[in-house]
């Protein structure tokens, strides 16, 4: 019963989309007529049918309806409720569904929204999204069916993949990636809108700005909360692996960071239009091509998915947009015009142009290293991999590279830069100079390490000026004290303000990358109970194996004591000091799986993190074998992630009109 | 023409990425065999990294715990080879399953691998002898 609902409600979806395309591209040329009037309840009944297939879903899931395939595919009776509902987002056809549930949601969102301000903009602008709607549902009523009845419903679900079933933040990283995603679908469908109905004047570029850095947002949460995942499950104390999964969300968020700089230069001086279509296009196309890489099959990984026949569909839809897309940036191009030219290098546009270069290389980087194995094998059928030591050495340069201009574009002014500013990056620089001398005084020696993280306290020392002159003026003006004084600098000008902030989420971030690449230590040991061994300033002894049975699964704790070493604890001598802390790393056995998956235990400190891992258990018990990491500075990673979101949301804000 | 002459500037920096990132590139494609290829390569570089993947052979694990000393045959059926690694076995590691080994052939003919990669797949499924890669 359900099941007839969720796909009749998809086939009804999809018919609606139809009729909608069909109103809106009827009605186009006309005076506000009834063809227009009735196409706008088109997104109304879009969200409404995709809705009930999301909730039918959501009661088959929940209900443990096992004569649903998805259902019976990755849920079972054990599964808690939480993994259960969230089994909607766990495998392809559920996760289709919510980008389309997304996609649905931001169209009715565009249509209420801007119908009565943009009102000859908006039939162009929702008959692009529709019809990338469109491309979705069929894939439902197709291929990707959700609904998919099993003739025999087999006693008891498969359950959902265990390292899925492993964390909570399994909850909530696929969907802040999806709004991320999908939320590109809007810039692309007003930059489409301004390319089909002719009118090219920068009116919808606000719009996409404001899209753009929602969006981006979210995506930017969703990476960060998938970094944080890979460390709490994986087990390799490691955040970031190149896979091609995460490749594929890493890439529009290049491409989108670049656009948000370059359409400040349009939205400040007027330039860079042409470019700016094309970024928009670009971010779009790779939200769908991420998709595809991760949704498809076409490689292996831990992400990956065994479907294969939505391939040839994904690639034909992406082709069509491609051509599209293309095909109608060549007819405008001649009446897309820039109001100037950008006057002077030393310039805040000049620096974000520059930066632009920057991130598509890295941009081309990771698509060059995550497609260049795909084509050699579509090729000469040959399987190689390219891994992290490609991006690594790529990404080192480039990315210094970035951080110098982020600094510098934020110390510059808009058109050309005066003595003033020139003396301001004078000091910045002596700051970071200054600062990272007495660090390596203090013991910091690799010459790489040194460059970078004089390069990253010179981005962040700018960040900091820009806020204590806007201060100093404001408290100037008005007498405020300082705190007010931030307060109303940042409201006064949320994206100025929260772009610096977001500047400095990224340095305190990548203080952490270089900190914990650059001096992780890592130990592997045997042990019985009883036994220590040390690492980096950590006495570690094993006790005992706690085993406790779950409702889902059955697991096996090492009880280990943690106390801070002084060089002198000999293995099995000392009783664990009063000060020890007791952790306990896992082995999580699940009934889908013959194989454990492990959850690490991690103590984490501003200074680093201790990273324990329970690889295996010996011997019937009476050893245990354990990988102690030590992670320097990896809770600053996540920090600058939070004040990167955090500052996405202050700039986004709405500003209270006067 | 100022206009030109910053094309031509954005052409030969964009050039000069590109030309960049495709060296780097080439130096760090790892290829992937399976154990009949890998016999079939007479001479096989000592120094290059590569990728081996194939089906650890029921029966040939060995562990040693307090070493820390992981051995096991990688076979497609047709050839073996003898795999050595310094380190535990990874999360889902099990004979008779698909694995990927990444290193080096020692001049005995011994795998040395440095890391162990689990061929897993999101929809669990029992094994198949379709799955070997």
């Amino acid at each position: 019963m359900t099941a007839s609902i969720g796909s009749a409600s998809l086939l009804a979806a999809l018919l609606v989309t139809a009729y909608g395309i069909g109103a809106f591209v009827r009605g186009r040329r006309s005076e506000p007529s009834g063809w227009i009037r009735s196409g706008y309840a088109a997104p109304v009944g879009l969200f409404v049918l995709v809705s009930a297939s999301v909730a039918a879903l959501e009661v088959a899931l929940v209900r443990s309806d096992f004569s649903i395939r998805y259902v019976a595919s990755n849920t079972n009776l054990v599964t808690p409720l939480l993994f259960k509902v969230v089994g909607l987002w766990g495998a392809l056809e559920g996760s289709i569904l919510l980008w389309q549930w997304i996609l649905a949601l931001f169209t009715l969102i565009v249509a209420l929204r801007y119908r009565s301000r943009h009102p000859d903009a908006m039939p162009y602008v929702l008959s692009v999204l529709l019809a990338i709607s469109a491309f979705f549902l069929l894939l439902m009523v197709g291929p990707a069916d959700p609904f998919a009845r099993l003739a025999a419903p087999p006693q008891d679900g498969r359950g959902l993949n265990p390292l899925l079933q492993n964390h909570a933040l399994m909850a909530i990283h696929p969907p802040f990636l999806y709004l991320g995603y999908v939320g590109f679908s809007v810039p692309y469908a007003f930059a489409m809108g301004s390319l089909l109905s002719g009118r090219l004047r920068d009116e919808w570029m606000a719009i996409t700005q404001r899209w753009t850095l929602a969006a981006w947002t979210f995506l930017t949460a969703g990476l960060f909360l998938g970094a944080r995942w890979s460390y709490d499950v994986l087990g390799w104390g490691g955040y970031w692996g190149w896979d091609p999964v995460e490749n594929a969300a890493f890439m529009p968020w290049l491409v989108a960071t670049a656009l948000i700089h370059s359409t400040m230069v349009q939205a400040r001086r007027g330039l860079l239009r042409i470019w700016n279509l094309a970024l928009v296009i670009l971010t779009f196309l790779l939200t769908i091509f991420g998709t595809f890489l991760t949704r498809s099959g076409v490689i292996a990984s831990v992400h990956s998915f065994t479907q294969s026949l939505i391939g040839p569909l994904f690639l034909a839809f992406l082709a069509i947009v491609i051509l599209i897309s293309l095909a109608l940036l060549a007819i405008r191009l001649p009446h897309v015009r820039d109001d100037g030219r950008i006057e002077s290098l030393v310039s805040r546009e000049a620096m974000m142009v520059l930066n632009n270069v920057v991130l598509l290389a890295m941009w081309f980087t990771v698509f060059l290293g995550t497609v260049f194995p795909l084509a050699v094998e579509a090729i000469n059928g040959h399987k190689v991999s390219v891994g992290p030591p490609f991006f690594n050495r790529m990404f080192v340069p480039l990315g210094s590279l970035l951080l110098l201009l982020m600094g510098m574009g934020t110390i510059f002014r808009w058109g050309r830069s005066g003595p003033e500013e020139l003396r301001r990056l004078g000091t910045v620089a002596a700051v970071s100079a200054g600062s990272t001398a007495l660090l390596a005084f203090l013991g910091l020696r690799e010459p790489l390490i040194v460059i970078g993280t004089a390069i990253v306290i010179f981005m962040g020392t700018a960040q900091l000026v820009e806020y204590a002159r806007g201060v100093r003026a404001r408290r100037a003006a008005t007498g405020e004290d300082p705190i007010r004084a931030l307060a109303g600098l940042i409201s006064s000008n949320r994206q100025r303000y929260g772009g610096y902030l977001t500047h400095l989420g990224l340095a305190v971030a990548v203080v952490g990358i270089i900190a914990s690449m650059s001096y992780r230590t890592e130990v592997e040991r045997a042990l019985t109970a009883g036994e220590s061994f040390e690492i980096a300033g950590y006495a570690i002894r094993y006790e005992a194996l706690m085993p406790t049975v779950a409702v889902d699964r059955l697991v096996i704790a090492a009880r280990l004591a943690v106390s801070p070493s002084n060089g002198r604890a000999m293995a099995g001598t000392r009783a664990p000091a009063p000060s020890a802390v007791i952790v306990a790393p896992s082995l999580n056995f699940f009934p889908q799986d013959r194989t454990p998956v492990a959850t690490p235990a991690v103590r984490s400190s501003w200074r680093n993190d201790l990273y324990l891992v329970l690889i295996g258990i010996e011997d019937g018990g009476r050893q245990v074998v354990v990988r102690a990491i030590v992670n320097p500075l990896v809770s600053w990673i996540w920090a600058g992630g939070m004040i990167m979101v955090a500052a996405g949301i202050v700039a986004l804000w709405p500003t209270r009109r006067s | 023409m100022k206009r030109t002459r910053l094309l031509l500037a954005a052409a030969i920096v964009g050039a000069a990425l590109i030309y960049l990132i495709i060296g780097g590139l080439r130096g760090s494609i790892v290829y992937y065999l399976t154990p009949s290829e890998l016999r079939a390569q007479s001479q096989a570089d000592p120094d290059r990294t590569i990728r081996l993947g194939g089906q650890v052979a029921p029966g040939s694990k060995q562990w040693n715990p307090s070493a820390l000393e992981l051995r096991f045959v990688l076979t497609d059926g047709k050839v073996s080879v003898p795999v050595h690694h310094r380190g535990a076995p990874p999360d889902l590691f099990t004979e008779g399953q698909g694995a990927i080994v990444e290193g080096t052939v020692g001049p005995d003919g011994v795998f040395e691998a440095r890391s162990i990669i689990v061929k897993h797949s999101e929809e669990y499924k029992p094994p198949t002898p379709a799955d070997q890669p």
